[in-house]
């Protein structure tokens, strides 16, 4: 070991910071995205402190009013202000579409990385699971599993991402089965590393960027199931709304009553579209190859 | 000299198929090697696509688990220390990738690529670190400046420049590479033997390599074995080597170096078809079925590597009887109108490097 002798001769940190904002600003989409995601995220966080009505005091005089100037997104089928379900909504609706792909991925990734990382009977115990979980339909596994749990949105948001979980398994499994074919792994154990760190240096990050974007597109999935639960009485219980079971309710009144139906899926689709962009932007931002 | 790697009857076995009745398909892919590397040499590998030369290289650093046998280094058994112990090991004895397109993690800076070894083995404060992969970056041809960069904005022959450096980084005395030049372009691949060569005088490294390119290893390597299907047929020193072969497979091999000279050729031996496969090698002599020297006895009885009279190794059963031509060139048979041209393309030639200062005016003042 040298000591520094030549300061010019000392390599500088990588500075991988920088970097990363410098991609994300000269990106506009991921700034929409961002933009999107952090306006909902808000509004659902100061929904308390909003002058807005009461989303579940009814009003039998002004029942499926279209919006006017008391009513900015109108009433539903039993006189509640649309806007203010919407915003008071954002919150379940987020969460449940969050939190159930959190779970998803904090379980789904490491189980499929260890299949793909150990092989041999590891893999077999793992994916046999993973198939017998997918071989139910995503919906009815999360309504069998909210069942079992019981009714409330944590429960609901539970059961969502066990069933999102098979995805997340076999995808990070195919992608370190690729990974582990790679020349730089070999490197990693011909230079002494442990296996978790080349799990965590040399596999994660390389598996990162189809995880980032399957999420943001299980976001979605989650969200609406979420929906379906409440429903069927499984997810966030009425009558405390939440987007999806705004949209249920309204489908039965789609002629009569349009906006009811309008402002819940506006809602969904501008967060599901705000956090495919941002995690489109992150995984750029993320990789170091230039594009 | 003294021994720093030794392989005992090194054996690797690749399953690949398993079916549920009846034996499963093995491959034999290296198959009872043995052979020692003297500290402080270059050593070469070299066989055809598919003889074993990168498994071996991989079974002498434990990249890959041997199916059977030993490997010998500073007292321990290489293929059975524990995996603790393996992982220490590992500074000492370094690997360079044959592609340097996928062996750096394109997700890692070049610096954090070359500081890997040593932070692994804990080597060093982080501002010596530093201090190291810029000296070690400034040696291989790069600048410290690079540090910051990632893999994809270099090329090929700078790649393997930081596949060097990261090899080099925790002072490794043996240095095993798997073709380490043959992705690149002719050009560079003098630049990095060149630079291998340095760095071997300067870091007293021991340097095992393996190659497909047998001009290359003739410049790089003190000794050079050359394997056929699994098994080592010939081991001597490369000048030797070169000049004598005493096995039929080396001499098809030097036979095969085209030469750079005009009108010369090279001996041929004919040799014909593909590697067996090694599935299911031939008996006895591995090579007979494409021997043109192979007796019954070639076809019944396996050779071992033996060492003859002047220190070299060789499986064959008529080392010692055979005459082998080696890099001799010879006159091909021409005809009377061919020979007549190239006879005055010969001296049209002559006449052009003689007479090259007359032809420059300013030289006949």
């Amino acid at each position: 070991m040298s000591a520094l002798a030549d300061p010019q001769a000392v390599a500088t940190l990588p500075k991988k910071q920088s970097r990363f904002w410098k991609k994300m600003r000269a990106n506009p989409a991921a700034l929409l995205g961002g933009a999107l995601v952090l306006f909902f995220v808000a509004v659902a966080a100061l929904a308390p402190v909003l002058p807005i009505a009461d989303p579940i005091a009814t009003d039998w005089g002004a029942v499926r009013q279209a919006p006017s100037a008391a009513h900015l997104f109108g009433t539903d089928e039993i006189g509640r202000d649309v806007l203010s379900r919407m915003v008071w909504g954002a919150q379940a609706s987020l969460l449940a579409g969050v939190v159930s792909v959190a779970i998803a991925v904090c379980l789904g990734v490491p189980l499929g990385v260890m299949a793909g990382y150990m092989g041999g009977w590891t893999d077999a115990a793992i994916s046999r699971v993973t198939e017998a979980l997918l071989a139910a339909p995503f919906l009815i596994l999360a309504i069998a599993l909210a069942a079992f749990l019981g009714p409330s949105l944590t429960n609901a948001m539970i059961a969502i991402g066990l069933s999102a979980m098979p995805i997340f398994i076999r995808l990070s499994r195919a992608q370190t089965m690729v990974v582990m074919t790679e020349d730089y792994v070999e490197s990693a154990r011909a230079v002494g590393l442990k296996p978790l760190a080349l799990v965590s240096r040399y596999i994660l990050p390389n598996i990162f960027p189809p995880i980032l974007v399957q999420a943001t597109l299980t976001i979605a999935t989650a969200i609406i199931a979420e929906a379906s639960l409440s429903f069927l009485g499984l997810g966030q219980q009425p009558p405390t709304p939440s987007w999806g079971s705004m949209l249920n309710v309204a489908k039965n009144f789609l002629e009569q009553a349009p906006w009811m139906a309008l402002y819940p899926g506006a809602g969904i689709f501008l967060v599901v579209l705000g956090f495919n962009l941002l995690g489109d932007g992150l995984r750029d931002a993320l990789d170091p190859r230039d594009h | 000299m003294t021994t720093i790697l030794s392989a005992r009857d090194l054996r690797k076995e690749f399953v690949t198929a398993r079916p549920i009745f009846g034996a499963p398909t093995v491959v034999r892919a290296v198959d009872g090697v043995s052979l020692d590397i003297e500290q402080g040499e270059t050593f070469a590998i070299v066989g055809e696509s598919g003889c074993g030369k990168s498994t071996l290289a991989r079974l002498l650093l434990r990249l890959i688990k041997p199916s059977g046998g030993e490997v010998w280094y500073d007292g321990e058994d290489l293929a059975h220390v524990d995996e603790g112990r393996m992982r220490s090991l590992r500074r000492d004895l370094q690997f360079i990738f044959q592609d340097p397109f996928s062996s750096l993690n394109p997700q890692m800076s070049v610096g954090a690529l070359i500081e890997e070894p040593l932070r692994v083995h804990g080597m060093g404060t982080q501002e010596e670190r530093r201090a190291r992969v810029a000296e070690l970056l400034t040696r291989v041809g790069l600048t410290p400046a690079h540090a910051d960069r990632y893999p994809h904005e270099f090329s090929g022959g700078q790649r393997q420049r930081i596949g060097i450096a990261r090899a080099l980084a925790s002072g490794p005395t043996v240095l095993i590479g798997d073709e380490p030049v043959s992705a690149l372009d002719v050009s560079i691949q003098a630049q990095v033997v060149n630079l291998l060569e340095d760095l071997k005088d300067e870091f007293g490294l021991t340097l095992v390599v393996i190659a497909h390119d047998l001009a290359v290893i003739r410049h790089m390597a003190d000794r050079v074995a050359v394997m056929y299907l699994g098994e080592i047929v010939e081991c001597a020193p490369a000048n030797t080597l070169y000049q004598q072969p005493r096995h039929p497979y080396t001499e098809t091999l030097l036979a095969a170096i085209p030469v750079a000279s005009y009108g010369a050729r090279r001996a041929r031996t004919v040799v014909e078809g593909d590697p067996p496969n090694p599935i299911s090698p031939p008996p006895g002599c591995r090579f007979h079925t494409r021997c043109p020297y192979a007796t019954d006895l070639c076809r019944s009885d396996r050779p071992t590597l033996t060492k003859l009279a002047d220190g070299r190794q060789v499986a064959c059963h008529h080392a010692e009887t055979l005459t082998l031509k080696g890099l001799t060139s010879v006159e091909p048979a021409r005809s009377a109108g061919a020979a007549a041209r190239f006879a005055l393309y010969a001296k049209g030639i002559a006449a052009a490097t003689t007479a090259e200062p007359n032809n420059n005016p300013k030289s006949n003042v």
